[in-house]
């Protein structure tokens, strides 16, 4: 520790930062063990604790090891970018394992509809713990990386400049992933906070909260250093993803634990104010988080795959602040015909309706950037991947407005309508558009001519969109017959069918749905192979070459 | 890098000149369809805040001038339907379960309005089709704990079984090894002789001891040859029926811990009419006395 050592081997200020948080940290998280007597707490307080000195371990050994992630201008930067492409590795790594993760928890609740047995009388394996493991798996563990990983990735070429700090990404990326061990630990303990996608306690919010402010000054940093004269469509999308999330995620959690050594809280709000809070939160998660930010992901990748250029510079400029101008406002559509206000219900729907133009907005955007360039279709499973998301995009964008219409959800809400649409949302544009997304990065990053097989990747897509369309044709079916089954009066006035027997109705329905869903699991178990030998610089021989060209992104020269 | 705007060869149409990482934009204008749209759902949006109630104030709230209010409509409805019923309703309460039966059309609204209401409220326990589970009775068949006549059955469904009622129907099946009444030995002859009552005993001599020891402690209620009842509830042993099965670990686990199954009381949740339209359902099920 002379001042002899390389430029590497010293920690900078953000280093020096880590080593402190993550010192107290674990005093605090061990204290906190030894302290509490809430079984939930004290699994989690160990994590904590766990995490943290792993993480001093692993600055130490950076440390020891002149590793370039510890130095801010790497070697060689004087004359070229050194982008920080490590982490961006890492996270699609991240992406791909929690993806499955993921998939497979929903896969196995979808069985469990169908066969109730499958809950095997076990506390940890019931469906209701279940159910937010795979939510929170595919959006938050799964779709979050691939938001960190790309926003990284693009954030940095299109501004030609490094990621800020030596270790900030990096606590983003392990804090975001210990943040996922400690929700999906505590959902199988039975820890929530009762609100749908945002189940996690206090303290795993309050985690989520530093790590997500770190993650907003990573990125505005980026931007603060860029080349460029001007911020490119993408950022835009991210920026509005990572600020308003923020915004969300802290006032949904407002709440007040029972104690500081307990794992329980108890939500700031309550009643009907509560409930919009929660879905003024919920809402904006699908509009912020797997909206915004997966278009973010399109405005990249698809020009980037296609080689042409993005279709309306003023469309991009004007649906952009129209979406985030309308969306904030959809969420009382989760709420018609409760105890919401009227006036409330009102603003829910028709701003909801206002949002569908706005939405188009990115699919006229990214479908019409393919102009000049329609015949890659044919020859690119990839850029075929990420055109079909963006037309269940706009499948999805304009099914929302029609359910948000008062009378239709009448039909819609609660039934399996409601869950088939957000399939087609989740697995047809955000799960594609990722995937299309991870085929383009993983070449670049891993410096690989092209994918070790373009015939596996056309696998994958006709798998999983096979599976994908069992899914919502027979989510439509089911759920539309639920709802009217619910509301089939007799010419007493009575009501036709009992609760149990719409379930009974629904069976059939539900065995589709889980086989579909096993096609989609299966399509991303290729994708990982496809992916991981691609890593590894195998090439595998096919007869014929789908791609006449791979699709190479060399750093431009600075 | 802000360069100079150029033609893109393909589509004919100017860049920003923008770049970044290569990636260019056009100079499209916004697709008009789109911008009509938008404009057409923006006008709609404005005709429909004025319709109806829209935006808040401090206190109050613009009610729209359709006076809309989803409570003004559901109180309606439900009157609606209530006032549509009240003619049955009042016959239903009026009259007496055999009266009711006895008159048709009156007899088939009660069985319409008792079938949506065992849909709501008792398939959880008895089945969809009434047929009954491990610990609940199958109220398809003739075989009746407490009884299935209109009045007997109208009894069970107010009041309950063990509910928290005050005439709750109750009875004490004793726990015979938790209270220390029978040795575990003894059990299991008692439960060979309950099984030889029905012809499925495996072990004669243990029957033949059990015959003395169920004469001693069972019979009180179960009659003697095991035969049940009704007036306290006990069940017919010598039937092939069983509310918890007839294999011998179960019978041993109902001697030895006993059994309180609860029927929870419906009198506070139910109205009068809609538990004798769910007592005439029953007791049309198939095994109505």
């Amino acid at each position: 520790m002379t001042r002899e050592t390389t430029a590497n081997a010293r920690l900078s200020v953000d280093g020096w930062v880590t080593v402190v948080a993550l010192l107290i940290g674990a005093f605090y998280a061990t204290l906190t063990a030894a302290r509490t007597e809430d079984p939930v707490m004290s699994v989690h307080a160990y994590i904590f604790a766990g995490a943290f000195i792993l993480g001093l371990f692993g600055i130490i050994k950076a440390y020891y090891d002149n590793s370039e992630c510890l130095a801010d201008q790497p070697a060689g930067a004087e004359t070229t970018i050194r982008y920080n492409l490590d982490i961006v590795k890492a996270g699609v790594i991240a992406s791909v394992f929690w993806g499955i993760a993921g998939f497979l928890a929903g896969d196995t609740i979808a069985f469990q509809l169908a066969y109730p047995d499958l809950n095997f009388d076990a506390s940890f394996f019931n469906f209701g713990r279940l159910r937010p493991l795979h939510t929170s798996a595919v959006i938050f563990a799964f779709g979050g990386n691939v938001l960190i990983a790309t926003s990284f990735y693009v954030v940095q070429r299109t501004c030609k400049a490094r990621l800020p700090g030596t270790l900030a990404p990096w606590f983003v990326f392990w804090g975001y992933q210990l943040f996922i061990v400690i929700a999906a630990t505590g959902y199988l303990m039975g820890a929530t906070q009762g609100k749908e996608y945002a189940e996690p306690e206090w303290y795993a919010d309050l985690w989520l909260t530093i790590v997500w402010v770190v993650y907003l000054f990573v990125f505005l940093g980026t931007l603060w250093k860029r080349q460029e004269p001007h911020i490119y469509v993408a950022n835009w999308f991210y920026l509005a993803f990572i600020a308003t999330i923020a915004m969300l995620h802290i006032i949904n959690n407002l709440a007040v634990p029972v104690s500081w050594t307990s794992s329980k809280s108890y939500v700031l709000f309550a009643g009907v104010q509560d409930a919009l809070t929660q879905w003024w939160y919920g809402h904006n998660a699908v509009g912020f988080f797997l909206t915004a930010g997966f278009l973010a992901i399109m405005y990249y990748f698809v020009p980037k795959r296609a080689g042409r250029p993005v279709y309306s510079y003023r469309l991009s400029i004007v649906h952009f602040w129209s979406l985030i101008f309308m969306y904030i406002w959809a969420g009382p559509h989760h709420l018609h015909y409760t105890a919401l206000p009227d006036w409330a219900q009102t603003l829910g729907m028709t701003f909801s309706i206002m949002l569908w133009m706005p939405s188009w907005g990115g699919m006229i955007n990214g479908l019409m950037t393919l102009s000049g360039a329609w015949d890659k279709l044919r020859t690119d499973p990839v850029l075929r991947m990420l055109v079909v998301s963006v037309a269940f995009y706009g499948m999805s964008t304009f099914e929302g407005p029609v359910m948000s219409i008062k009378a239709v959800n009448s039909l819609s809400h609660y039934t399996d309508w409601t869950v088939g649409h957000v399939h087609s949302g989740a697995l047809g544009w955000v799960a594609y558009v990722s995937f299309g997304a991870l085929y383009c990065l993983v070449p670049w990053l891993w410096n690989r001519t092209q994918l070790y097989s373009l015939k596996l990747v056309s696998y994958h897509f006709w798998i999983s969109t096979f599976g994908i369309l069992l899914y919502i044709t027979s989510m439509w079916v089911s759920g539309i017959l639920q709802g009217l089954m619910w509301r089939a009066y007799n010419d007493l006035g009575f009501l036709e069918y009992s609760f149990v027997e719409t379930v009974e109705a629904m069976n059939p329905f539900y065995w589709i749905r889980a086989i579909g869903g096993a096609f989609f699991v299966v399509g991303s178990l290729i994708m990982a192979y496809n992916l991981w030998r691609t890593a590894r610089g195998d090439l595998r021989v096919e007869s014929r070459s789908l791609a006449p060209e791979a699709v190479p992104n060399p750093v431009a020269a600075a | 890098m802000a360069g100079t705007p150029r033609k893109d060869e393909i589509s004919g149409v100017e860049t920003t000149g923008h770049k970044w990482d290569d990636i260019e934009e056009l100079n499209n204008p916004l697709p008009r369809w789109w911008l009509w749209v938008f404009y057409a759902s923006v006008l709609w949006a404005v005709v429909y805040w004025i319709a109806m109630p829209a935006w808040p104030g401090i206190s109050d709230y613009t009610k729209g001038m359709l006076g809309y209010s989803q409570r003004n409509v559901v109180q309606n409805e439900l009157a609606a339907v209530k006032a549509s019923r009240a003619e049955w309703d009042q016959q239903i309460l009026n009259s007496s379960l055999e009266e009711i039966v006895k008159d048709d059309t009156l007899n088939q609204y009660a069985l319409a309005a008792g079938k949506a209401a065992f849909g709501d409220n008792c398939t959880g326990c008895h089945g969809s089709g009434a047929q009954g589970g491990k610990g609940y009775p199958n109220l398809n068949d003739d075989h009746w704990l407490w009884g299935g006549s209109l009045e007997e059955i109208h009894t069970s469904i107010a009041y309950g079984i063990r509910s928290t009622h005050e005439d709750t129907r109750v009875n004490d099946m004793s726990a015979f090894l938790r209270d220390e009444i029978l040795e575990k030995a003894e059990i299991s002859d008692v439960a060979e002789y309950v099984m030889s009552l029905s012809g499925t005993a495996t072990d004669a001599q243990a029957a033949s001891r059990g015959e003395e020891l169920f004469v001693d402690n069972c019979v009180a209620c179960h009659s003697e040859g095991g035969l049940g009842n009704r007036d306290l509830g006990a069940p017919n042993l010598a039937d092939s029926l069983w509310l918890y099965g007839g294999d011998k670990a179960t019978i041993i686990q109902s001697i030895a811990y006993g059994r309180k199954g609860v029927m929870p009381t419906w009198e506070a949740r139910l109205d009068p009419v809609t538990i004798k339209a769910l007592s005439i359902y029953v007791h049309a099920l198939g095994g109505g006395e």
